[in-house]
This record gives structure tokens, C-alpha cells and sequence, in this order.
């Protein structure tokens, strides 16, 4: 099984990279795993992990694209509120990159 | 952005029929379920580990095998029958976009019929050589794992085939025999567990859809200035609306839920969704397991029953309305306490169509003006269920519906559309990122029809009307030169040109005429 090494811990991740064991995440973990697909955590990546992890947090799962960006609208301002710049921060779509780094688990589904 | 080959479109409408390749699409297939996601499907998981056979599973592959053929007589029949004419073999978008042997929907359909006459025919028990007949051994539930993953039961090679096989239900079988030896496949059987466990495919629990629907009427009302609901839960409405639950969560879906709910509001036909019902997708279908597909839709109409509604709607889903539309009554009816003076299930297109003849609907097509569409008829739809009360009902409705919303619609090539429809890509459960290579390159026949109109006949946008079909458009369309936003739900084009009349919603909630705080 895979797995990445923080801060001289093991911690497992399944088959596409995700944690195993949500309970592993810190933010180290975060940066290691972005770091793999060599993308490096500024602070505009954070307020939308912190964001999907305080929904999750709530609602055990990560937020609707529609909800992610209304709450970024409302938080960052409008310019920010939509899909594009979310892309242009999580390329391979924010709620599954986003969510790998947040570690939350893979939306599954007709998504 | 790919390590493999994205095939190159030419823009003429049709693909050239490959070379046949051996062995080009060999792999190991996609990720394997564990044994808990097994369990949670009654399927055996005496599996030591992901990748590892149950024991004796040779004994039990060939019992499921005799127990499929026993209760299918369909498959034993499309087994038995083939004459190998190859009338099939240039048909399926996968081999088109592949050129794997394999992939010819013959080739595959062999891969179990060369087991099934070794041990189930006479020629094939005894003179096996001579009737391409073959022991099961792991190297042959190795090749069933990939190559059955590798077709999307889109039945499009059924069309063409002059005995009507179905591959569809052959590969179907192949995936069943192959739950039963430990070889289930994780994306598919993950997402099932999902339903039984919390209710839906994503995974959204209860108070994650009211927030969603919360926010959406917030939305519609920013947006329109009146209080469209989006009714969750709530007993004695008129019609239970059975939608993806990809409609609460992505894009372009969510949009033909706000259409949903607009058409519903605007017609005064009380609704609800439910918390118990919250997925139209059934994988059930797709895994081939009639077990699992009627336990999925066991919901259904206990969702039915508890919110005490009238009527049953499917929101915009292909897969769903096969099941819903040919298997529903059988697996979970009767549905004798619901109003018998509507099609039971209904499709939500047949519901706005009927509400758009009645004229119940103001309509402003020159909101969709900015746009020139194109329609993609989903293959569970156009081949596996219909429509309206005539045959080809399946391939109109949806069309009217566009044009009575849209001023500018133009057909993809007629080889393309209808009961000729190529796939999307990421049917039958292929919907997943370890599939990747076999998403893009089946794709190439739709993107092919795709940029035929795009160049000759100005089309802007392609309308789907299925869950699956969006996901995979908005993801895959953008390796051959598209963008994620050239795809619209048919329901979002009706969310558009829809001209609210009614101020008040008839589900108006109490406290909704006091200016409501949040």
C-alpha cells in the first residue's frame, strides 16, 4: 500500500492517493501531499481547504461545486466567488484535488 | 496531459474504422473493492486481499455462471446464437477509439461464450479445439476483469446486430460472476455501499441536502426575485422527484435541478425530493446483480410511500430511466397506491413537454440566444427505455423541449443520434479516474460528431440528459479542444428561456412572507 512519510510517520493513502485514516490529516500532511503533484500551498489554496474542512467538519462531505464557490464569493470577494478560479488553483478540478489535500474522502458518483 | 496517444478528430463527422491491434488495451483494469465493500454487498469476501481469488473459485465462478445462464435465458441464448458475421465489430466506440481486438463487441462477447462451451455445451466438453472452447483459469478472469470493464453497456452493437445480442447483458453476467470471486470493482460497489449506507452515490447525508437546497432557493430568488422552493422531505406533495445526486453537487447538473424546480413552481404541481431516495442512479445495473439493482430501488418506494405522494418523477439521469422505465414495477412494485391516471415512473422531460403543449409554461427563447445546441441522446435512454406513448417518443421529447426553449438547434450526423447513438465514454460504471485512457479514447466518436457541427453548423453548446454523460463530457471534451462549459443540462436551457408568472409558491413556507434572515 502506498504511503507518504511527515515529519517521520507513515501515514497510508488508498489507491488514488487519498488518506486512509482522515484522522491522519494535519497540515503537513497537506503540503506533502500537494507537494507530490508538484503544486505548492499558497495561502489563496488554504482558504479553500480550510473552508472544505469546516463543511466537512459539519456535514461529512465536501461541499457542493455551487456551495464551495458561493462561499468563496462571500469570503474573498465576487471575483473569486466562481469555478475558473477555483480551477486555477486545483487544475484537476477543486473538489477532488482540493478534497485530497483537505483530507476528505473522494467524491464518488456520477461526478 | 496524457501518457497515451489522445486520437486526433478530423471534423468530418465520422471516425475511420482502425486496424485491428492485439493487446493495446491490456492492463490490469481498475481498482479492485475490498472485501468490507463486498461484505456490504453480500458478495463474498472470503478474499485474503485486494487482487486475491476466493477459494474454490473456479467451482463457484462456474455455479454463478450456471445460475445466471438458468435465470437469464436472454444470456444463454446470446451465448448460443452467435454466427460470428461481424456485423458488430466496427460499432463500439471503444474499439473505434482503442483498436483492441477485444474491444470489437464480439471478441468480448467471446471472452465469456469460449468458458460457457467448455463446460456448459457438448462440442466444447468434449472437442474443445475445435469449437474455440477454453479452460477457466486466472489468466481468463484476469482478461474478463479488464475487457468487461472496458465496455460501458451502451447496447449500441445490439442495434447493429442482425440477432439482437446484447452485449450489454453479456458483460453484465461477466461482472457478476466476477463479484462472486472476489474481483468486484471498487468505483462501482464503493458507490452502492454508499447508497445503502447513507442513501445516495455521493454520499450526501441528510443535512447536507437541506443545506444545498437552502442555498439553491437562496439563489433563484437572488436571481429571479421570487421564492422558488426546492421541497425536501416534505409529506403529501403531489410527485416524488428521483433525481442523481450529482444534481445537488456538480456542474452543469445542479443547473437542471434549478430548471426542475422552476417547471414544478410554475405549474402549481405540489413536489418533494427524499433524504431516502436521494439517487435515480442504480449501479446495480451495471454490476449485473438484480439483487443489489432491487434493493436500490426498494427506496424508491419507500420514499414513495412514506411521503405519501401520488406520483414518481425522474430528474435527468440514462441509467436510472432504463431501470426506472422497464425494471421499476417488477423490482419494487406494485404501484398500486399511486395515481393511475399518470405513466408510472414518469420522466421529468415528459412531465415539462406535457406542460409546455398545455401552454401552462411562458416561454422566452431569446434567453438561450447566445447559444447554438446540439443534443446528445443517452444510451440507456435511446436504446434501453422510452419516452411518451409511441415509439421514438424517447429521441422527440427531449428535442421538442429544446426547440421549444431554444431558437438555434442543429442535429449531430444521423449515424450518431437516436438509436445510433455512440456513448459518452464513461457509461456502466467506467465513470472513474483509474479508467481514465479508456474514457478518453471512447470518447472519440461523440467528440468526432461533436466538432462536425461545431465547425460546419456553428454549434456552441451539446445538452445532456444524464448525470454520467455530463460528469464525462465536462472532464474528458476538454482533451480533444472543448470546454467544460460548452455542456448544458436540457433542464438548465429550460431554467433560462422560463418566464416566472406564479409570485408565491403554492409550497410557500409560513414564515416565508416575513423578510427572512439566514
Amino acid at each position: 500500500m502506498a504511503s507518504i512519510n511527515v515529519g517521520g510517520k507513515d501515514i497510508p493513502l488508498d489507491e488514488e492517493g487519498y488518506l486512509e485514516n482522515l484522522n491522519d490529516w494535519t497540515p503537513e500532511v497537506a503540503e506533502v501531499l500537494a507537494k507530490g503533484e508538484d503544486v505548492t500551498l499558497t495561502s489563496e489554496h488554504w482558504e479553500i481547504l480550510n473552508f472544505l474542512r469546516e463543511y466537512y467538519e459539519e456535514y461529512q462531505i465536501a461541499p457542493a461545486v455551487r456551495v464551495l464557490t458561493k462561499a468563496v464569493g462571500k469570503r474573498l470577494g465576487a471575483d473569486k466567488g466562481n469555478s475558473k478560479y477555483l480551477y486555477s488553483l486545483f487544475p484537476y478540478g477543486p473538489g477532488k484535488q482540493a478534497c485530497k489535500y483537505g483530507g476528505l474522502p473522494k467524491p464518488t458518483g456520477c461526478v | 496531459m496524457a501518457d497515451y496517444e489522445v486520437p486526433k478528430l478530423t471534423g468530418e463527422g465520422y471516425c475511420e474504422i482502425p486496424a485491428v491491434r492485439e493487446g493495446v488495451m491490456e492492463s490490469k483494469g481498475p481498482f479492485i473493492a475490498k472485501p468490507d465493500f463486498q461484505k456490504a454487498l453480500h458478495f463474498p469476501d472470503d478474499f485474503a486481499e485486494i487482487g486475491a481469488l476466493v477459494p474454490n473459485w473456479k467451482e463457484r465462478a462456474l455455479g454463478k455462471m450456471a445460475d445466471l445462464k438458468s435465470r437469464y435465458r436472454s444470456l444463454q441464448v446470446f451465448l448460443d446464437i452467435c454466427v460470428k458475421c461481424g456485423a458488430c465489430t466496427d460499432k463500439c466506440h471503444y474499439f473505434i477509439g482503442t483498436s483492441d481486438a477485444k474491444n470489437m463487441p464480439v471478441a468480448r462477447q467471446d471472452l465469456l461464450r469460449k468458458v460457457y462451451r467448455r463446460y456448459f455445451t457438448f462440442a466444447g466438453k468434449y472437442f474443445p479445439k475445435l469449437v474455440g472452447a477454453t479452460d477457466l483459469t486466472e489468466e481468463v478472469l484476469a482478461d474478463w476483469y479488464n475487457y468487461y470493464h472496458q465496455c460501458s453497456q451502451c447496447r449500441r452493437c445490439s442495434v447493429f446486430c442482425p440477432y439482437g445480442i446484447d452485449t450489454a447483458e453479456i458483460s453484465m453476467a461477466a461482472r457478476e460472476i466476477l463479484d462472486h470471486v472476489g474481483y468486484g470493482q471498487k468505483y462501482c460497489n464503493e458507490i452502492i455501499g454508499k447508497v445503502f449506507k447513507i442513501g445516495n452515490n455521493l454520499g450526501l447525508p441528510g443535512p447536507a441536502l437541506f443545506d444545498t437546497v437552502e442555498g439553491l432557493e437562496e439563489d433563484v430568488e437572488a436571481d429571479t426575485g421570487i421564492k422558488v422552493r426546492f421541497p425536501l422531505d416534505e409529506d403529501g406533495a403531489e410527485v416524488l422527484l428521483v433525481t442523481p445526486s450529482a444534481d445537488f453537487f456538480a456542474e452543469p447538473h445542479i443547473d437542471g435541478l434549478v430548471g426542475y424546480a422552476k417547471v414544478f413552481h410554475e405549474t402549481g404541481v405540489t413536489w418533494t425530493m427524499s433524504t431516502i431516495a436521494s439517487e435515480a442512479g442504480n449501479f446495480g445495473m451495471f454490476i449485473g446483480s438484480y439483487e443489489t439493482m432491487r434493493r436500490v430501488s426498494l427506496r424508491v418506494r419507500e420514499a414513495a410511500i412514506k411521503h405519501k405522494v401520488k406520483r414518481i418523477v425522474f430528474g435527468e439521469c440514462g441509467h436510472a430511466w432504463r431501470v426506472a422505465y422497464s425494471f421499476l414495477n417488477t423490482l419494487a412494485g406494485p404501484f398500486d397506491f399511486l395515481d393511475q391516471r399518470y405513466p408510472i415512473p414518469q420522466h421529468i422531460l415528459e412531465f415539462t413537454w406535457s406542460h409546455i403543449q398545455a401552454g401552462n409554461l411562458q416561454i422566452d427563447k431569446t434567453e438561450n440566444d447566445d447559444k447554438v445546441l446540439t443534443f446528445h441522446d443517452s444510451c440507456n435512454v435511446a436504446r434501453g427505455s422510452r419516452m411518451g406513448d409511441y415509439p421514438g417518443g424517447q429521441f422527440d421529447i427531449p428535442r421538442n423541449v429544446i426547440r421549444a426553449v431554444c431558437n438555434n438547434f442543429v442535429d449531430m450526423p444521423a449515424d450518431t443520434i437516436h438509436d445510433a447513438t455512440f456513448c459518452c465514454g464513461g457509461g456502466g460504471g467506467l465513470l472513474t479516474d483509474d479508467l481514465m485512457e479508456i474514457r478518453v479514447k471512447g470518447i472519440q466518436p461523440r467528440a468526432e460528431a461533436l466538432k462536425h457541427v461545431t465547425t460546419h453548423n456553428g454549434v456552441t453548446h451539446m445538452a445532456a440528459i444524464c448525470a454520467i454523460c455530463k460528469s464525462q463530457f465536462t472532464k474528458v471534451l476538454p482533451y480533444y479542444g472543448f470546454t467544460m462549459d460548452q455542456i448544458v443540462s436540457v433542464h438548465q436551457l429550460v431554467s433560462n428561456a422560463l418566464v416566472l408568472q406564479r409570485q408565491v409558491s403554492v409550497q410557500a413556507r409560513p414564515d416565508d412572507e416575513d423578510g427572512d434572515e439566514d
